[in-house]
């Protein structure tokens, strides 16, 4: 399975050619270079995910399979950084996903970014974080991935502050990658305690099954808590970070200033489940060594998707609108894995979280492309510059109501069997979680149909834009359906979501479980139908509230919202949470920390620096007299030197 | 002491004659040292040279009666020292028709 | 005893006349003490024996040398021109230097010369031993030098004349 390697190779040597040859070449050669390399690894992918999952079954247990493991840096002689390729079912699956998911929408940014200022600039960067995310996923050792983590945190910032001419995106990128880069120093100091107790970077080491690494540090505590909890603690802020966890989830909405494509291949279906992938790689760490960091996963991811669904209800941006449903569903995802068990049946969180990252990447992206199709064609953000455009936009239409149908838990879309899954997880874990899940879960729902109505039925968009009259781009036109480029993806993307679902009520085909699980072997998902059925029921009521609202519009909206007033305004402001930190860094980081440092070091190692050179000035230019050219002085020099040279053999 | 007795007795010892020449070459170094016009330099020249002279002849009489190396010594050393003061002199003419002065504060190309 | 008599005065006049051609404000003074030097220097030559020697210091310096600087003293100097005397610190720098050097040199002497010295009576030197140490090619023999020190007075003469002709 050496050709692998090929997948990792091909996306970073698109970069280079497309980053080095810039404009020099027209803009089409670049975007056909950047979309035939992603079609090609989609390819190899897909081809390796058959190769993996219909050979490497030994005794019903998917095997790990590395095809390729080369040591770069050696520290000591048990202590070294390899850079390899690790094939295990998890991270087939991502490598699938992730290649799937580039190529939508390589092909997508061939509509929506033609005639832009930065074309091959924009395909370089698509490939440079394609390769950083691939690398992530078949990372060997929890080094490698820290490597290509931060590779993909650079890739965000580039991709997000595209526009770079616009301040508020120079902002958010720069917002972007200080949020992450501050939870990578958690990550990284995990990562250090982690690799001193147990002496390894190697995924294979850490997780196997009886594995006897963690005897070393069994006593050793560190305030109460065991230091492997410390260490692992650390790496899940890492992926917090990443993941947009409460609360480190403010990058996220901010993010959304990027290109619409960007923000559905980054913010919505891979980066943003970096940090889910990472808890699920080392879920047999935390499960057996760490077990009450793993409920403290689920009692922040419970949170998050709280938090991110209330303030996703009032959102009046589209994009904002699907961030924060992004945030609330990897929440989701979190709240899957940490209330997991291992073997068997316990074992459904984590085939659920996986499940579900399957799932919400593909509908989430269509989503994403959905919303720039909308956005294309009204050249706004704002839900209010929109309605009625089903009349205009028949496939973006039926595709954005597939994927709500999906996001909202409708059978027989394939949402529904992932987080089906994960709701019937959380029960067993404990009730509360669980009943806190299914609201959040109706919630979605209210919050995408709002959305929805508002987008696709209500008000007709062309009665608003004559109501307004104007605009900059002097749209008073009917909106069209989005070109052929923009369309495709949408269509594939809305099949796959349609089919996985369908897939799981035909028996025969392997489902996801026997697939990916936990441990490797064979997992049926059963369906419990209470769980299932309550589900559906309340979704489907919070569907129908949202229909009554926003179909047509109504006053309804404007009541509730002057009825829960304080409510909603802290909703609408994101709950104060950015300026907070802005409060924190201004007043208290920068006015306590960095300005006495910023003082020292102008006014203490500055100037010790110009002192040396003062100071040399100030003696040189003392003993430029020296040199005066008169000879008296020479020979008075001399005549002493003489004199005490003489003396000094004569007499010492 | 032994000087005054020889000194009675009718011979000048060897150490006078090496005190006057002492005394005469440390005036040259001073006027050396201390004066501004060219002319007076060459002067304070003399003196250290003569002084010098004096030194080889009179080690030449009481160290090595007989012998003629000192006298031959002193003997070029005058013939030279009489070259020399005739260029130094012809360089002060020059410089003075040049500067107008034979200060010797006024050279100091040389730090250059 | 007169060799005392005769020693004493002349080391005075070398003594005082050294000192004061260094220290006088006038120029000329100061050629004319050196001229009296130079005159006192020749009587020690004579007084140790040495009489050629004695002839040739007084017609090489005293005659030579000191109208030389006569000469070069009367071409540059402005009669007139205020005296611009040197500053304190140098004359006061030099000052000490001098006699340090001075009674450094006076304590070896003191040490390390023998506290007798005899004055070994001399033959008279001849003009022709003098000739032939000075033609000769043997050891002690001083043609060389002499062949070396024509051309150097040859190169002299060619020297001063190019360098003090007129442009």
């Amino acid at each position: 399975m050496q050709y692998t390697l090929l997948i990792l190779v091909l996306p970073l040597l698109s970069f280079i050619v497309l980053g080095l040859v810039d404009t020099k070449w027209s803009p089409k050669v670049a975007g056909t270079i950047g979309t035939i390399v992603l079609g090609i690894i989609t390819a190899l992918s897909y081809f390796t995910a058959w190769e993996y999952f219909t050979m490497h079954q030994v005794a019903g247990v998917y095997e790990k399979v590395i095809p390729l493991n080369i040591e770069w840096l050696r520290f000591t002689e048990f202590l070294h950084i390899d850079l390899g390729i690790l094939l295990d079912p998890i991270s087939v699956m991502m490598l699938v996903v992730i290649t799937t998911i580039s190529f939508m929408v390589n092909i997508y940014s061939l509509g929506y970014m033609a005639n832009e200022k930065g074309f091959e600039r924009y395909y370089a960067f698509l490939s440079l974080f394609t390769f950083s995310m691939l690398g992530l996923v078949i990372a060997t050792n929890i080094f490698q991935m820290y490597i290509f983590w931060e590779l993909v945190g650079v890739s965000s910032y580039l991709l997000i502050g595209f526009y770079y001419t616009k301040p508020s995106a120079v902002a958010a990128s720069k917002k972007a990658f200080i949020v992450t880069r501050f939870a990578d120093l958690f990550f990284l100091v995990g990562i250090l305690i982690l690799s001193f107790y147990t002496k390894t970077f190697d995924f294979g080491i850490l997780t196997a099954e009886h594995t006897t690494v963690f005897a070393g540090s069994a006593g050793a505590t560190f305030m109460g808590f065991g230091v492997i909890s410390w260490a692992m603690a650390g790496i899940f802020i890492g992926g917090a970070g990443k993941s947009a966890m409460f609360p480190l989830q403010i990058w996220l909405p901010d993010a959304m200033e990027g290109p619409t494509p960007v923000s559905a291949l980054i913010h919505a279906a891979t980066m943003v489940v970096a940090g889910v992938f990472l808890v699920a790689r080392f879920f047999p760490v935390y499960y057996f060594q760490t077990p009450e960091v793993l409920h403290g996963v689920a009692y922040i991811g419970a949170f998050t998707a709280l938090f991110a669904a209330v303030i996703a209800c009032v959102q009046t941006d589209i994009k904002r609108v699907l961030a924060f449903s992004t945030i609330s569903q990897i929440a989701f995802m979190m709240v899957a894995l940490g209330v997991s068990g291992y073997e068997g049946q316990e074992g459904t969180g984590y085939m659920a979280s996986m499940f579900h990252l399957f799932t919400h990447a593909m509908f989430k992206a269509l989503l994403f492309l959905g919303a720039g199709s909308v956005i294309h064609a009204v050249h706004s953000n704002e839900i209010k510059d929109m309605g009625g455009l089903r009349k205009y936009m028949p496939i973006t239409n039926w595709t954005f109501l597939i994927a709500c149908l999906a996001i909202a838990g409708i059978p027989p879309f394939s949402g529904f069997f992932s987080k089906d899954e994960i709701l019937s997880a959380s029960y067993e874990f404990s009730p509360y979680i669980g009943g806190l899940m299914t609201f959040v879960a109706a919630l979605t729902a209210f919050y995408m149909f709002r959305l929805y109505f508002s987008i696709f039925w209500g008000k007709d968009y062309t009665i608003k834009a004559s109501a307004h009259g104007h605009d900059d781009h002097g749209h008073g036109h009917t909106p069209h359906e989005s070109p052929f480029a923009m369309s495709f993806p949408l269509i594939f993307l809305a099949t796959v979501t349609v089919l996985i679902g369908i897939i799981h009520l035909i028996p025969g085909i392997p489902h996801f479980g026997e697939l990916i699980s936990s441990t490797g072997a064979d997992y049926h998902i059963q369906i419990d139908p209470t769980v299932a059925i309550m589900s559906v029921v309340i979704a489907g009521i919070a569907i129908l509230v949202a229909t009554l609202m926003y179909r047509k519009p109504t006053a309804t909206p404007d009541k509730l919202a002057k009825t829960f007033s304080g409510l909603y305004k802290g909703a609408s402001n994101r709950f104060y949470l950015d300026e907070v930190y802005l409060f924190i860094t201004k007043k208290i980081v920068f006015n306590s920390i960095s300005k006495p440092l910023a003082w020292f070091d102008r006014h203490v190692i500055d100037a010790t620096m110009d002192g040396f050179a003062n100071t040399t000035q100030w003696v040189s230019v003392k003993i430029k007299g020296f040199q005066s050219g008169q000879v008296q002085q020479y020979a008075y020099v001399f005549l002493l030197g003489t004199l005490i040279i003489t003396l000094l053999v004569l007499f010492i | 002491m032994d000087i005054l007795n020889n000194i009675l007795a009718g011979q000048v010892p060897m150490e006078l004659y090496l005190g006057v020449s002492l005394i005469m070459f440390f005036a040259g170094v001073y006027g050396f040292l201390s004066r501004k016009s060219m002319l007076m330099i060459l002067i304070s020249i003399e003196l250290m040279l003569n002084a010098a002279d004096i030194n080889f002849v009179v080690f030449n009489r009481y160290l090595f009666p007989g012998h003629l190396e000192g006298f031959y010594f002193t003997l070029f050393t005058i013939a030279i020292a009489a070259c020399e003061t005739a260029v130094a002199i012809a360089i002060i003419i020059n410089i003075y028709r040049n500067l107008t002065s034979v200060e010797v504060g006024n050279l100091d190309q040389m730090k250059e | 005893m007169a060799q005392q008599i005769i020693f004493f005065v002349l080391a005075a006049i070398v003594v005082i006349f050294s000192i004061l051609a260094v220290t006088s404000k006038q120029i000329i003074r100061s050629a004319t003490y050196l001229l009296f030097v130079l005159l006192a220097t020749a009587g020690f030559y004579l007084l140790l024996g040495y009489t050629y020697l004695f002839a040739v210091q007084i017609a090489v310096y005293a005659g030579g040398v000191m109208v030389l600087f006569i000469f070069a003293i009367l071409l540059t100097n402005r009669p007139g021109e205020s005296l611009k005397t040197e500053l304190p610190v140098r004359r006061i720098a030099a000052g000490v230097t001098a006699i340090a050097g001075l009674a450094f040199c006076a304590h070896i002497i003191y040490y390390n010369v023998k506290k007798v010295s005899d004055l070994v009576a001399q033959a008279d030197i001849t003009p022709q031993q003098l000739g032939h140490t000075m033609m000769g090619t043997d050891k002690y023999q001083y043609l060389l030098p002499f062949e070396t020190i024509s051309i150097l007075l040859l190169a002299c003469i060619v020297g001063a004349i190019m360098i003090a002709r007129k442009r």
